[in-house]
């Protein structure tokens, strides 16, 4: 659906669906540069989520990506990781973790 | 297709009917066009089935999910309104009877619901539903209805 969203756009130079908004909910979604998407659900109407996304981002390069035990594609089970995971939606104070 | 004043946000718009027939395609600006019309138009509303479909399932609230892989009714679970990239921004809108309308528009624009509400019940109904010479489910083309349009989009800045 993230490509056939860029074929349909009007200009060029489209990079796919940034936030997907719903009757209940809406859905936000970072592209990184090698492909992985991070997906994040909220309350409708919630801003900021880019800066909570990149910071996601950033948590799991540090605590997914360079632990050298971890397998590519895999689920990820890594204590640090849920740690600041909470840690980061915690402290950005719109947000709470629901369950695992 | 009347020429916008270069500041407006409106980029193009489709009709389609609930067998996904496109019974209009409307375009004001549309610099760069990788596929045919029909395909184009073909690819729009599989993507929006599967995002619809896509909705009701993710949805974190609201009870009944459906089947997977059974089509919904219009009105059925949780439904999407729009979606932003960062080139445009696509608002949805589908009516009872499975009319969906699609606004393609800048990515600034604002919350085009009551929008999508108005071009449904005041111009397609009334110019093209309630025209006697039109036979439901096929594309149509209607003067007073592009005139119509047109002029309420020059007013939605």
């Amino acid at each position: 659906m993230h490509a056939i969203s860029k074929e349909l756009s009007p200009v060029g130079g489209c990079s796919g669906i940034e936030l997907l908004e719903g009757d209940t909910f809406d859905l936000h979604c970072f592209q990184a540069l090698t492909g992985t998407k991070l997906f994040v659900t909220t309350e409708p109407g919630t801003t900021g989520m880019e800066n909570l996304l990149k910071t996601i981002y950033e948590l799991y390069t540090d605590y997914v990506l360079k632990n050298p035990f971890y397998e590519v594609e895999m689920p990820i089970r890594c204590e640090l990781w849920d740690l600041n995971l909470a840690l980061a939606v915690k402290k950005d104070g719109k947000a709470s973790l629901v369950g695992r | 297709m009347a020429a916008l004043a270069p500041t407006s946000r409106m980029r193009c718009m489709y009709i389609f009917n609930r067998n996904g027939v496109c019974l209009h395609y409307h375009v004001w600006m549309r610099p760069h066009t990788t596929l045919s019309q029909q395909q184009d138009q073909k690819l729009m509303f599989g993507l929006l089935f599967s995002l619809k479909s896509f909705t009701a399932k993710m949805d974190p609230v609201g009870g009944n999910k459906g089947n997977l892989g059974m089509p919904s009714l219009p009105g059925q679970g949780c439904s999407f309104h729009s979606f932003r990239t960062n080139t445009y921004k696509l608002s949805f809108m589908e009516s009872p009877s499975g009319i969906k309308l699609i606004l393609v528009t800048d990515p600034r624009m604002g919350d085009l619901r009551e929008a999508l509400r108005f071009i449904y019940n005041n111009i397609y109904v009334e110019y093209v539903v309630k025209n006697p010479l039109y036979t439901l489910g096929q594309p149509f083309k209607c003067e007073l209805f592009n005139s119509t349009l047109d002029q309420y989009v020059k007013t939605l800045q």
